[in-house]
């Protein structure tokens, strides 16, 4: 979008609904139904939770979840099919400024930002900017507006599997995911930002949730791995593993909004298990392949787009990557509900919705 | 007859009479292992694997891979080492604490095969049997299959981290602070301890926990080590060159038989503040150091024989 700013940013608290109502009427886009509940916000109303990345399918089910207790307000650029009537739906994309009057014009209680991407397909240029400048702007908007809740759902990820990693990293453990993985040092500069900005508002409760592999329905790198029809594993490497199962998390995002909590917090499901154990619950056959064979296998396949998985994350079937999440359990009072075998079996259901 | 007909029949001969062949032959291959490893293990140590695992690993393994159906064989597999080949004697163990302990030892012989034989002298002496955790070097989780091994005997990464959580969880800790250099020794600095590290007593003043001090007698003179060759080491990013004629002897690749004499001390325990000089934790490891070394000596003027 072009910039179209020329009647500048007033402050917060000059907003009036010309202001928005000029703003609207400048908009190239043909203005759709969900306009008119933008401006009917009043400040008499509920305070909303604000959702970024809605439409994937932690989002919706963490909308489903939430929108009958409290007014929900996704953020996607993706359309959102199936969606609860009570739930208000933007289909703008963060880094946008519509997303800018969605924060202005109503009151928020807290933002569950969800909208990291994480997709080695897609160019670097726009993963980067997506990541780092939408999250920017996201937590730029909550400190002009005063929101008093952010919650990040950041990843294990950002620790890295490594061969010189303890058996159980703590939340101060350094973020070195991106050593090995370029791909993923915007992930960990998101959670960066995240970080500073605790200290740079203190008034602000900023959590930032670092879950182990999720499992469920979701499409992410984990799930896929155990959807595949035949496993390959690394012949000699046995790495042990935790996973969380989408619906525990869901319940952790639940947790992490209740006043006062603050802080970093990692999130682990029921007790590790060798990959081994994970990957014979699935019952499919796998594939041992040494070492040596599995990376110059991979990279050739992965470009030309017949394998799913990037080279460096063979490293999460060769280290060990576990979080000790004491800390969640005796904070926010989170405790995994499902079983092992439950979070893996799973990632099989639903596949077709 | 077309090549893709008959890849299509070798493909069907491997899955109707291959497969299950070889399925066979595992399952034959694996009934004879634990065969082997339930006579060696006896019913009395089937019951302490079972104790222990009842206790570490209710889920089937630990939170660190240790995997009580994989390591049955490898106890079976060092008590035969340590019972018929080494005819270990073990005295002292009733000093072994319950709670979490640090077992101080010192550390000879080339290879760290007296890491093992006090490792298994625990589980098959010590009431209730233990499991000891010993600190592997992190380079060692890069290789296939020694990463995996060790995961599942129960060994830890040495990281300081992992040290902590493992006094934490309660278990003994086994620790040899000579490092390389003791393991390294030649044959005439025989039971003369090295410099000991400092990171042990700081670990357990930080973490208040007992020191266990442990004596190995009979490990100097598996292998004899007449030089150790720093320079080539250091060119080959080796920890040691021994030069041990033995090796070019045949059947030299294996210790001696001698015997191993393993005494347990009595529990040394120390306060203080765990972030203090150097040289006040030197006096602390002094004791320690003294303890074992006349723990050393006094158990070579008793020896009778090397090998009875």
């Amino acid at each position: 979008m072009p910039n179209r700013t020329t009647n500048g940013h007033p402050p917060p608290t000059t907003v009036s609904p010309d202001a928005i109502a000029v703003d609207e009427a400048d908009g190239r886009e043909a203005p759709d139904s969900d306009d008119g509940a933008l401006l009917a916000a009043s400040s008499t109303e509920e305070p909303a939770v604000v959702i970024t990345g809605i439409v994937g399918r932690l989002g919706r089910r963490l909308a489903r979840r939430m929108h009958r207790d409290r007014r929900v307000i996704g953020i996607d650029r993706r359309p959102f099919e199936g969606r609860p009537k009570d739930i208000e739906h933007y289909q703008i994309d963060i880094r946008r400024k519509k997303t800018r009057d969605v924060f202005r014009s109503t009151r928020i209680s807290a933002v569950v930002h969800l909208g990291v991407m994480h997709d080695p397909r897609a160019s670097a240029a726009d993963h980067h900017t997506w990541n780092v400048a939408g999250f920017q702007k996201i937590l730029e908007y909550v400190a002009l507006y005063q929101i008093p809740k952010i919650v990040l759902l950041s990843s294990a990820n950002v620790y890295g599997p490594r061969p010189d990693n303890p058996q159980f990293l703590s939340e101060d453990a350094p973020l070195l995911g991106g050593a090995a993985f370029s791909e993923i040092r915007d992930l960990v500069e998101v959670d960066m930002l995240a970080q500073s900005f605790f200290w740079k508002h203190p008034e602000i409760e900023t959590v930032i949730l670092r879950p182990v592999h999720i499992v469920g329905t979701v499409r992410n790198a984990p799930s896929n791995y155990l959807r595949l029809n035949v496993i390959p594993t690394l012949l000699g490497f046995d790495p042990m593993v935790q996973v969380i199962h989408e619906e525990d998390l869901v319940h952790a995002i639940g947790l992490a909004l209740k006043p006062s909590v603050r802080g970093i917090f990692n999130l682990a499901g029921p007790p590790p298990a060798p990959l081994s154990r994970i990957v014979k619950t699935t019952g499919r056959p796998t594939v041992p392949i040494p070492h040596a064979l599995a990376a110059p296998m991979l990279a050739p396949l992965w470009r030309l787009r017949m394998a799913s998985f990037p080279v460096p994350e063979l490293d999460h079937v060769r280290y060990v990557c576990m979080v000790d999440d004491r800390r969640a359990r005796a904070t926010l009072g989170y405790a995994p509900t499902r079983s092992l075998e439950e979070s893996v079996r799973a990632v099989s259901e639903g596949l077709w919705d | 007859m077309d090549p893709a007909r008959q890849l299509v029949r070798l493909g069907d001969f491997a899955r109707k009479d291959g497969l299950p062949f070889a399925r066979n032959l595992m399952r034959r291959a694996r009934g004879a292992l634990d065969g082997v490893a339930s006579t060696l293990l006896g019913r009395e140590l089937e019951e302490r694997l079972r104790r222990v695992s009842h206790e570490l690993a209710p889920h089937g393994v630990d939170p660190f891979g240790w995997d009580p159906d994989y390591a049955r064989y490898v106890i079976a597999a060092a008590t035969a080492l340590s019972r018929s080949y080494f005819r270990t004697v073990v005295s002292g163990i009733d000093h072994l604490p319950t709670g979490r302990v640090i077992l101080v030892s010192n550390h000879s012989g080339q290879i760290p095969l007296d890491g093992v034989i006090i490792a298994i002298s625990v589980f098959l002496e010590a009431n209730p049997p233990r499991i000891v955790r010993a600190m592997v070097e992190k380079w060692s989780q890069t290789l296939p299959f020694i990463s995996t091994f060790f995961a599942k005997c129960g060994q830890v990464v040495g990281v300081p981290e992992n040290a902590a959580l493992i006094l934490q969880r309660g278990e003994p800790l086994l620790v040899f602070p000579e490092g390389t250099r003791g393991l390294a020794k030649t044959f005439q600095h025989r039971y003369e301890l090295t410099d000991f590290g400092l990171g042990f007593m700081r670990l357990a003043l930080a973490t208040d926990t007992p020191i266990l001090p442990v004596a190995v007698i009979g490990a100097e003179e598996q292998y004899i080590s007449v030089a150790n060759l720093r320079s080539i080491a250091k060119t080959l990013h080796m920890p040691s060159f021994p030069i041990i004629p033995q090796l070019f002897l045949p059947g030299g690749a294996l210790p001696l038989p001698t015997r191993y004499r393993i005494q347990f001390g009595d529990p040394l325990h120390f306060r203080g503040d765990p972030d203090d000089d150097d040289a006040v934790i030197e006096e602390k490891v002094w004791v320690v150091k003294a303890t074992i070394q006349s723990m050393l000596n006094r158990g070579l003027m008793e020896r009778k024989s090397l090998f009875f």
